[in-house]
């Protein structure tokens, strides 16, 4: 075990019960500088995005559509200001939430149980596939038409987009887990569902995180796709409505980095549970 | 009434003709016979080495005692009761340290006590007399990424320790230590049975440790495997490297080896 040749020196004439040194504690974490350290790549990144943005937009901006960086800028404050995308991101947010959320739930149950049962994988997963490959762009019409124009068709939709990777991931980590780990729980007369809580759902963790991850991006396709496939507010409407009637195109893009950002936030905010949750390990 | 010199202390083991059998889940492959017609009975408070060639069923023997497996034929019982399911009264330690990764030692070593539901204060108390035990004080708030494989054997031994059992099954505990560490591992290990008075099975592929810990060493055939012999240690306790006599070691292990050998001839 490579263990012990790490340990410190592990005298040969033992006491009577040698303590071993301990190791190093483990560092918390990177400092203050060094994060300010790490921030300023990210910003010279980011001035160089919007330079060759800048430069696109006046070589180009003949033959394309592309306003100047400090235009859409402006246009971003101004209509995040003057209020006319505020309420078209709350839409947007409450949707992805509740579909992300309905989503992933249905995810991970479903992929704990086809994990656990071969009968069920062999009889569902057929479906899901099929359900994976149909592009939701061509569903969404319909599941519009079957669940209404409200907030439901739109959660349904993006529900659907988040609940395949989840599924896939839970089953993959929960097929996964070591059976050693296993072995050892059942020889401590854990219950089934003392398993799925102290082993299989914390092993599994890492990869369930990764399919919420890619289910949390997804949540805002899916949210945009169900606008726009029969809405009257959202960031999904305002992107249409920018582009088709308002022929605001500083707007457009103001949208699209609205929709940018929201789909970082989500992102970012299950990295941030990741974080908490896998921890040290 | 108490009868004090001939009360059977708790603990006894008996296996009374166990066949196990492998089946494969393809129809094509054959079975395997892992152990056909075994035998064998443990004292309450011995210890006792199980010794033989690879694959000759030694784990499936343990795994049968633990109840994680159900013999094809044949019962062992613990103290008169056949085992058909886990018990409390027995504990395991793998040959791996199997501790859950993202649990500290001290929610290693508390794991089983959660498990059989005990309060939180009771539990605590009794993870102190466990890391005590196996002198795992100071690294209790380690996770095992943080320790040596000793200390996550120790661990180990610690959490099969949590439930006080009356058995204690080893399935080669030591082997992945280097050579000094699994000697003052095997005497640490003869101290803490003196201490708890725990029967203890050990699986080794080693003869100096079967002869270092064993009251007995139990010698089985390849598979199908059976008891071949067995071989009595008789040196005094508490036992110490030095204190062996070599004489006899050389005869015990010179006895064992020859019933390997045997074993391998008869298959």
């Amino acid at each position: 075990m490579t263990g012990d040749v790490a340990r410190p020196a592990d005298p040969a004439v033992a006491p009577v019960r040698p303590l071993h040194p301990l190791p190093a504690p483990v560092d918390p974490g990177p400092s203050l500088s060094r994060s300010a350290l790490d921030l300023w790549p990210v910003a010279v990144a980011f001035v160089v995005f919007v330079a060759v943005w800048k430069v696109a937009a006046v070589v180009a901006g003949l033959g394309f559509i592309l306003p100047a960086p400090e235009v859409v800028g402006a246009r971003f404050v101004g209509a995040w200001a003057d209020g006319t995308l505020e309420p078209h991101a709350w839409t947007t947010l409450v949707e992805v939430v509740l579909g992300f959320v309905a989503g992933a739930t249905a995810g991970l149950v479903v992929g704990y149980v086809i994990a656990r049962s071969r009968i069920v994988e062999r009889l569902v997963s057929p479906y899901l596939v099929a359900a994976q490959a149909v592009p939701i762009l061509a569903l969404a019409p319909l599941l519009a038409l079957w669940f209404g124009p409200g907030l439901l068709a739109k959660v349904v939709i993006c529900g659907l987009i988040v609940f395949f990777p989840v599924a896939i991931a839970t089953m993959v980590g929960i097929r996964s887990v070591d059976r050693g780990l296993l072995e050892l729980a059942a020889s401590l007369r854990a219950t089934r569902r003392q398993i799925a809580t102290t082993i299989e759902i914390p092993a599994a963790l890492p990869s369930i995180m990764g399919g919420l991850r890619v289910g949390a991006t997804l949540a805002v396709v899916g949210a945009i796709v169900g606008e726009w496939a029969g809405a009257d507010k959202g960031l999904g409407v305002l992107v249409n409505l920018a582009r088709g009637s308002l022929f605001d195109y500083p707007l457009l893009f103001a949208t699209l980095i609205t929709i940018a950002l929201l789909g970082i936030a989500c992102y970012v905010l299950v990295v941030l549970a990741e974080r908490r949750l896998v921890g040290l390990r | 009434m108490t009868t004090p010199h001939r009360v059977a202390r708790p603990g006894r083991l008996v296996a009374d003709d166990i066949r196990v059998v492998f089946r494969p889940p393809s129809r094509g492959a054959s079975p395997t016979v892992a152990l056909d017609g075994l035998t064998l009975d443990v004292a309450g408070g011995e210890i006792v080495a199980l010794i033989g060639p690879n694959g000759c069923g030694k784990s499936t023997l343990l795994r049968v005692a633990a109840g994680l497996l159900v013999p094809e034929r044949g019962t062992i019982a613990l103290d008169g009761r056949p085992i058909r399911e886990p018990d409390d009264r027995i504990g395991f330690v793998f040959q791996e340290p199997r501790l859950l990764p993202w649990r500290t030692v001290a929610g290693n070593i508390s794991y089983p006590l959660e498990l059989a539901g005990w309060p939180a204060a009771r539990r605590a108390e009794r993870l102190g007399e466990l890391l005590h035990i196996v002198g795992l004080e100071a690294a209790a708030g380690l996770r095992p990424v943080q320790m040596s494989g000793g200390m996550r054997q120790r661990a180990a031994i610690a959490r099969s320790l949590a439930l006080s059992p009356a058995v204690l099954l080893l399935d080669e505990p030591f082997s992945s230590l280097d050579a000094l560490t699994r000697e003052r591992f095997n005497l640490e290990l003869l101290r803490l049975q003196q201490r708890t008075g725990t029967t203890v099975v050990i699986v080794t592929h080693s003869i100096p440790e079967a002869i270092l810990v064993a009251d007995r060493v139990i010698v089985l055939t390849p598979r199908p495997g059976r008891v071949a012999a067995e071989v009595r240690i008789d040196a005094p306790r508490p036992r110490s490297v030095e204190l062996l006599d070599e004489a006899m070691v050389s005869r015990a292990a010179a006895d064992i080896r020859s019933h390997l050998e045997t074993g391998e001839q008869v298959a």
